[in-house]
């Protein structure tokens, strides 16, 4: 007879200096089922998780690990994996010049006598690449794979190590909704073979859709756990179990909209990768008015990031071959950004970490980054000013930081966020594009964020938003253009765009 | 805050959070100590701190340049042999061509601002990595330096004023007769007086914005013991022959790059390309014109350090240059650049200079081989950057 539970965590506890991160959670898998794990940010889902697999080994942790009927000690990955636990971890590592099967066999490579069998290797790779549906050639180099097929590769790695309770962190966040679709199908799938599967998610329409059980931590606490058959499982009970009170609202209103001229204009764009030749936009047009928000959809690919970059003074070589860029009423082309920023534009992107923030410098440095020239009367930086500067925006934006003078990479991504944030409106723009704006934030942070914005519109800034998360485009633009393949495949207002029509024009190119 | 007990956890706290640069300190006074015992009481004698002074001087100048190239994550491996080339052609226009000395230097500079222009170009427009680049230069320009010296051999520099550089000092009041040399003190003094005037104005300006602050008598022993170093190193050499010049020269740079690095536009933008250079492109920086200037400052500086070093030895050699640039990147790690970019201060690539140089000095007292002594600055240089790393992964 079969245990019901896989796994059960009995009263973890772990510290951190001066945090106490998790605090006797309970946490109990049944056997062949979808758990899916939720929280705010620093709610303790990673730190269970790595307790799980051993990155936390035992000894630093107090509780019991009880998994197929044994309490475990595990001292490090290793051990974890050998009893078959595996995570797919949310930034995946990887070999990016060996192929598809030396990065599935990598470390666990298949032996014959003193040397490895590279043909057994890639029959049982294809084998492992059919489980996961990837129909691939498993000697191409890695590189050559998008993320969500090279998330595919990882699991078959997984697979291929005989694991039995699969650990999926933030699987989808990077994905288009393609292959985020599918990965869920292949969760089902994994499931239907008898694999458990514990998926850590901020998307709560993915997590009432596939979730058999759905436990919540807060502040490093069990709050619940909620079963997908008897409970309720609503977003809004979620949202509510998750923060300890009620969201009414996940995107706060503007009462009164104040939408005048247009500002900004982009008219027939089309641009190419200097390095590739490959054609990134293709005869793009779009407009923003005076205290307007315009959100900008499309799939992961559709070019939207690149668009923004090319109007953005093109940092990384994209050549723009034809059409117009209308600021204000006046033509303007930039070949920087430094133009781009001179001339009202600012840029939030989409990946904070790697080309949004200088991480090892001060909060303070980071906000008048794009604009010290405002705080040089003569030669040298007027710091008192600079730090008037860099405390009203920390009021105003409420960046949750000790002082100032705090290294940004210490900050919570949310606070990193808002960092990125202050330092664009220091530059004074007329048009801000927020490219991602609320990515792998907490909910409390990116209310805070959608209320900044409607802030903004409210004083006349115009602003176009990116973002692969539909509900949060349909909640805060008051107009929206969808792209594909580096066309501009439709134009709704709010009041026309519906998921099903966004999705069509985002799909059909 | 304030009580005794406090006192002394603030300490360790401040020990071990600041290891890496207390390390340097730290070193720098085992160092001289040692050599002060080591050589029965030479190190520390009016004639030797004078001696050290003039001899660190061109490695300090090639250390502040390389400081800013290597938080930018390049490298200049050239700047040896351009100070040499430097040098040389400075000698031959003074004593073959016969032009002006100020003239002179002034071609020489901007021989040297052609130089960073055109490996700055190859870096920034081109691409190729610096560490290339640089490497190629140094075939190129030490090739150069011996074919400017190759039909007259070493030569001898006669001009004072070229020569006053890096032997000379800076005058007393005249008729001075007691044995201390006036101005030197009086410079100290006012050094002093400016260290504690700054200090206290930065520390009300922190308290002002509720920045973290060290307790008050952290502070004052801080103040103390900078003032002390000052004044003992200033008596040292006011009761020799005074301040050397070539330390003026440095001060000077010193403190033009300390207010460009930590006062200016370009010297944020130059920590936020070493910080993050994605990042700083997208905020407005122009990264390849920053970079460009830093090639051409380190290419100048070479030219100046190069000045010191013929003025110091009054002949233009075609060995020199070797090994400049190796003990220039020594004295910027050792002064706590990071080795992953982004930050380092020119003041503390100037104490790694008189690390390296205390070395050197200490170990030429002893009459100590020349191989060893490679061999005694290698392992010190690769302990301080090792401890440096380690410092920050924490």
């Amino acid at each position: 007879m079969f245990d019901e539970y896989i796994l059960e965590m009995r009263n973890i506890s772990k510290e951190f200096p001066g945090v106490k991160a998790l605090s006797d959670v309970n946490f109990k898998v049944r056997r062949g089922e979808i758990h899916c794990l939720v929280g705010e940010n620093g709610a303790g889902k990673s730190t269970l998780m790595k307790v799980l697999s051993g990155v936390w080994r035992y000894g630093t942790y107090t509780g019991d690990i009880v998994y197929e009927g044994k309490v475990r000690q595990f001292k490090g990955i290793a051990d974890s994996e050998a009893a078959g636990i595996a995570i797919i971890y949310q930034e995946l590592a990887f070999f990016p010049e060996l192929s598809v099967y030396e990065n599935i066999y990598f470390g666990h490579e298949i032996m014959n006598g003193g040397t490895i069998d590279w043909n057994e290797t890639i029959v049982q790779s294809k084998e492992y690449l059919r489980k996961v549906r990837l129909d691939i050639d498993p000697s191409i180099k890695i590189k050559h794979l998008n993320t969500g097929k090279q998330q595919l590769v990882e699991i078959a790695k997984a697979l291929s190590k005989n694991c039995k309770l699969l650990i999926f962190d933030e699987p989808t966040s990077s994905l288009n909704e393609d292959d985020s679709k599918n990965l869920l199908d292949l969760m089902r799938e994994l499931k239907e073979r008898g694999i458990t599967c514990i998926m850590i998610s901020h998307k709560l329409r993915e997590v009432t859709a596939i979730a058999d059980t759905i436990t919540v931590l807060r502040d490093g606490s069990t709050i619940c756990s909620l079963d997908a058959k008897e409970d309720d499982i609503s977003e809004a009970n979620i949202i509510r179990n998750m923060v300890g009170r009620t969201i009414d609202d996940v995107y706060p209103k503007r009462l009164q909209k104040n939408i005048s001229d247009i500002v900004f204009e982009v008219k027939n764009l089309s641009a190419e990768d200097r390095n590739t030749g490959k054609k990134i936009l293709k005869n793009v047009s779009f407009n923003v008015r005076r205290g307007e928000i315009v959100g900008l959809q499309g799939l992961m690919g559709a070019g939207r990031t690149e668009c923004a970059l090319a109007v953005f003074g093109n940092p990384y070589d994209y050549k723009i071959t034809s059409g117009e860029i209308w600021m204000d009423g006046k033509r303007v082309s930039f070949k920087t950004p430094k133009q781009a920023i001179k001339n009202g534009l600012a840029y939030v992107t989409e990946d904070r970490k790697g080309n949004g923030l200088v991480l090892i410098q001060d909060v303070r440095y980071n906000i008048t980054l794009a604009n010290l020239d405002e705080l040089i009367p003569g030669l040298a930086i007027d710091e008192n000013k600079e730090i008037e500067v860099a405390e009203k925006y920390r009021k105003e934006i409420n960046i949750k930081t000790p002082t100032i003078a705090q290294k940004v990479k210490n900050l919570s991504g949310g606070n990193q966020q808002k960092v990125q944030i202050s330092k664009w409106l220091f530059s004074h723009p007329k048009v801000l594009i927020l490219d991602e704006p609320t990515r792998g934030i907490d909910v409390g942070a990116k209310y805070e964020i959608y209320s900044i914005m409607n802030d903004l519109v409210k004083q006349g800034m115009s602003i176009i938003m990116i973002s692969s998360e539909l509900p949060e485009v349909l909640g805060m633009s008051d107009r929206l253009y969808v792209m594909s393949e580096g066309q501009i495949t439709g134009e709704l207002p709010i009041e026309e765009a519906t998921e099903e029509k966004v999705m069509k024009m985002a799909i059909n190119a | 805050m304030g009580t005794k007990k406090s006192l002394g956890k603030e300490v360790f706290s401040l020990l071990k959070e600041n290891a890496a640069s207390y390390m340097m300190y730290f070193a720098l006074v085992v160092i001289m100590l040692v050599f002060q015992i080591w050589t029965k009481g030479k190190f520390f004698t009016a004639q030797n701190i004078s001696n050290l002074f003039n001899q660190a001087a061109y490695v300090a100048v090639l250390a502040i340049g390389m400081t800013l190239i290597l938080i930018l994550r390049h490298i200049d491996l050239s700047c040896g042999y351009v100070a040499g080339l430097s040098g040389a052609i400075a000698a031959i226009l003074m004593e073959k061509v016969g032009i002006n000395v100020w003239l002179s230097m002034l071609i020489v500079l901007l021989m040297g601002l052609a130089i960073g222009f055109y490996q700055g170009t190859l870096v920034t427009k081109f691409g190729i990595p610096a560490f290339i680049t640089t490497l190629a230069g140094m075939f190129i320009f030490r090739g150069l330096l011996t074919r400017s010296l190759a039909s007259t051999g070493t030569i001898i520099v006669t001009d004072k004023t070229f020569k006053a550089m890096c032997q000379g000092f800076i005058p007393d009041i005249p008729g001075n007769r007691t044995g201390v040399h006036i101005v030197t003190m009086l410079i100290a003094l006012i050094a002093v007086a400016a260290v504690i005037f700054f200090r206290i104005r930065s520390r009300k300006n922190r308290q002002k914005y509720n920045f973290p602050v060290v307790s008050l008598p952290i502070f004052i022993v801080g103040i103390v013991a900078v003032s002390v170093v000052i004044l003992f190193a200033a008596w040292m050499l006011a009761i020799n022959k005074g301040l050397p010049i070539s330390a003026c020269i440095v001060a000077v740079i010193l403190g033009a790059y300390t207010f460009m690095l930590s006062k200016t536009k370009l010297g944020r933008h130059i920590y936020g390309i070493g910080g993050n250079d994605q990042a700083a492109e997208l905020s407005g920086v122009d990264v390849k014109k920053v970079t460009l200037f830093a090639f051409c400052s380190m290419s100048v500086l070479a030219a100046v350090a190069g000045f010191l070093y013929t003025s110091r030895l009054s002949s233009a050699t075609p060995t020199a240059g070797l090994a400049f640039e190796m003990d220039a990147i020594a004295s910027s790690y050792i002064g706590g650049t990071a080795v992953s970019g982004g930050v380092g201060k020119v003041t503390n690539a100037i104490i790694g200079t008189f690390v390296i140089m205390s070395l050197t000095n200490g170990m030429n007292l002893m009459t100590i081989d020349i191989s060893y002594q490679y061999i005694v600055k290698g392992i010190i240089f690769i302990i301080a950057v090792a401890f440096d790393v380690r410092s920050r992964k924490k």
